[in-house]
């Protein structure tokens, strides 16, 4: 552990570009999987091709896919673009079946009582419908969190540095103590991560717990 | 006043759910759509506020075609009722009953006190206002589904079976306070139930759908069941139509008897002195209210509520010749007991003397 405390600084660094590599797609991906889950969910015919589209980017090989962007986008090989897009496409592939289901666990009764209301169809959307999707859409944030966390690492191998960049390293050297500060790191992000999206999640669906309401 | 006329729905698939039908709902009346399954009752419904769009016919609320209107403000302008309540799992309750006043531009401080008001209008403590809907009983977010419907203060309110999914305890107890609420308000309701007894309970008027969306039979409910139109109506509304039709009959001056009766709390002794060998006496507490039949002999020492015989119902004066007639029957002395609009008794009344007031009335009519 003298290999740690004398690149405390260093691992700290990699860290926050793994996080900054591995979150920004997360709410990229999220962003863009939203209309797309709620299309497949819409349209029953779109249901099939963009589930099984989507999923499929999944089985995409991670470092394939970092060294296919610069080809497909016309970036330098190093930069981080290629691996904030391909984190991007990872994250849709996990998500678009997520909110469409969310959104299809929202009971029919309630969505007819708010059509019943007069409440039209993008207030409905963004009041009614998302809100009550946000806890089956969260718990599949938290798995394309983690995922994103292990993926992203493989990013190194391409040169661009975060936690990943630790296990080329040692393992370059046959050195092994970059390597486990380089796991343990990643576990303690992926946990941080999920940590805080749980938390989030408490914060927007206060309904969800037993108990007098705020 | 809401009026169809000759309203079609076909779905895509060509099914018919809805095969020209013709109806006036009157205003500040309850018209009840009563018939089986797949009678396009709940289509006809929703045509109303445009949640299903007709294929035929045309449908008008206060002389204004539905059609020509913006679907959302119709809505606004028409209180919702559904089975499961339908209510927002994710607002408090105050914020699902203040939904369409804040929709419509209320501020939410106002809605919100408005919305307590209501709360309290269908019979929900104060509390509940700050709780979320699934910490409620079934029962209780029913309340909180008609509050909602009716915070907007809409003259028109649309009823799909909204009383079905609770016990039959608590589903009379709605239906009581909602025909106490309707006397309040006088909305002009149409209220869809698969359950005549409910149609029979709650209509002014009541349409009678068969399958594939006609109308067999519009009528108030005594002369539906007085005279109805065909032998699917008569087979719909079921058996007893006789006795039931007396509970839209008042009840006339009836002879009423003197009764021996007792103060609850009474020595044995003197029961049996009060009696005089009568088998039967009724115990009354201070108010002179009844509070069930008594046997003398079988007392052991006192009359105490545990002695009394509950299987007697109780007719009121200002009740129906059904009440008072089923007063008599219910009794173990055979003399039903008759009570004034306060509750105090003021005599008994044996079987056939309501008969005969039954034959009186039907000889007058």
């Amino acid at each position: 552990m003298t290999w740690f405390t004398g690149h405390v600084d260093e691992v700290f660094g990699l860290a926050r570009t793994h996080l900054v590599l591995s979150m920004v797609p997360l709410l990229f991906g999220l962003l863009i999987a939203l209309p797309l889950g709620w299309m497949a969910r819409r349209v029953p015919r779109l249901y099939g091709p963009l589930i099984a589209g989507s999923g499929l980017l999944y089985t995409i090989p991670s470092l394939a896919l970092f060294i296919l962007m610069p080809l497909v986008l016309g970036t330098q090989i190093l930069d981080p673009i290629n691996v904030i897009v391909a984190m991007t496409i990872y994250t849709i592939a996990l998500m678009v079946r997520t909110v469409a289901d969310g959104l299809a666990a929202v009971p029919d009764h309630v969505t007819q009582a708010a059509t019943s209301m007069g409440i039209g169809r993008w207030r409905r959307f963004f009041t009614v419908e998302l809100p009550l999707a946000v806890p089956v859409i969260a718990a599949g944030l938290r798995v394309a969190a983690v995922s994103n966390v292990s993926i992203v690492s493989v990013a190194a191998i391409i040169g661009v540095a975060q936690l990943g960049s630790l296990f080329t390293d040692g393992f370059n050297r046959a050195f092994v103590d970059p390597i486990v500060v380089g796991v343990i790191a990643c576990l303690v992000l992926a946990v941080a991560v999920d940590a805080a999206i749980l938390l989030v999640v408490r914060l927007l669906t206060p309904w969800q717990r037993g108990g007098a309401a705020a | 006043m809401i009026v169809l006329e000759d309203v079609q729905k076909r779905f895509p698939d060509g099914t018919v759910a809805v095969g020209g039908l013709s109806l006036t709902a009157p205003d500040g009346r309850i018209t009840v759509l009563v018939g089986p399954s797949g009678c396009g009752k709940t289509t006809s419904l929703r045509m109303i506020n445009r949640m299903i769009e007709p294929t035929g016919g045309s449908i008008t609320v206060n002389g204004q075609d539905v059609a020509a209107m913006n679907p959302n403000e119709l809505r606004r302008g028409m209180g919702y009722v559904i089975q499961h309540a339908g209510l927002f799992p994710h607002r408090s309750v105050i914020d699902n009953v203040a939904t369409v006043p804040v929709l419509l531009g209320t501020k939410k401080s106002v809605a919100r006190r408005q919305a307590m008001e209501l709360l309290e209008r269908v019979g929900l403590e104060p509390a509940l206002a700050q709780r979320y809907p699934n910490q409620l009983s079934g029962g209780q977010q029913q309340r909180v589904g008609v509050a909602r419907a009716l915070a907007a203060d809409p003259p028109v309110m649309l009823m799909d079976e909204p009383f079905s999914a609770v016990d039959p305890v608590v589903r009379e107890q709605l239906q009581d306070e909602f025909l106490r609420l309707q006397s309040e308000l006088g909305k002009t309701i149409v209220f869809v139930t698969h359950d005549i007894d409910e149609a029979i309970k709650l209509g002014d008027q009541v349409a009678v759908l068969r399958v594939g969306g006609t109308l067999a039979q519009v009528a108030s409910p005594a002369d539906l069941l007085a005279d109805p139109v065909d032998d699917f109506v008569a087979d719909f509304l079921g058996k007893d139509r006789g006795y039931r039709g007396l509970g839209f009959q008042a009840t006339p001056q009836l002879p009423l008897r003197e009764e021996v009766t007792v103060p609850i709390g009474s020595s044995k002794e003197q029961a049996l002195r009060l009696a005089a060998g009568q088998r039967w006496i009724l115990a009354l507490d201070d108010q002179r209210r009844p509070l069930g039949w008594v046997e003398p002999e079988h007392l052991r020492d006192e009359v105490v509520p545990t002695m009394l015989h509950r299987g007697g119902t109780v007719a009121s004066t200002e009740g129906s010749l059904r009440n008072a007639l089923d007063a008599a029957l219910s009794s173990p002395s055979r003399r039903g007991v008759i009570v004034d609009a306060a509750g105090r008794f003021v005599g008994t009344v044996v079987a056939a003397e309501v008969l005969s007031a039954v034959e009186v009335a039907r000889a007058d009519s």
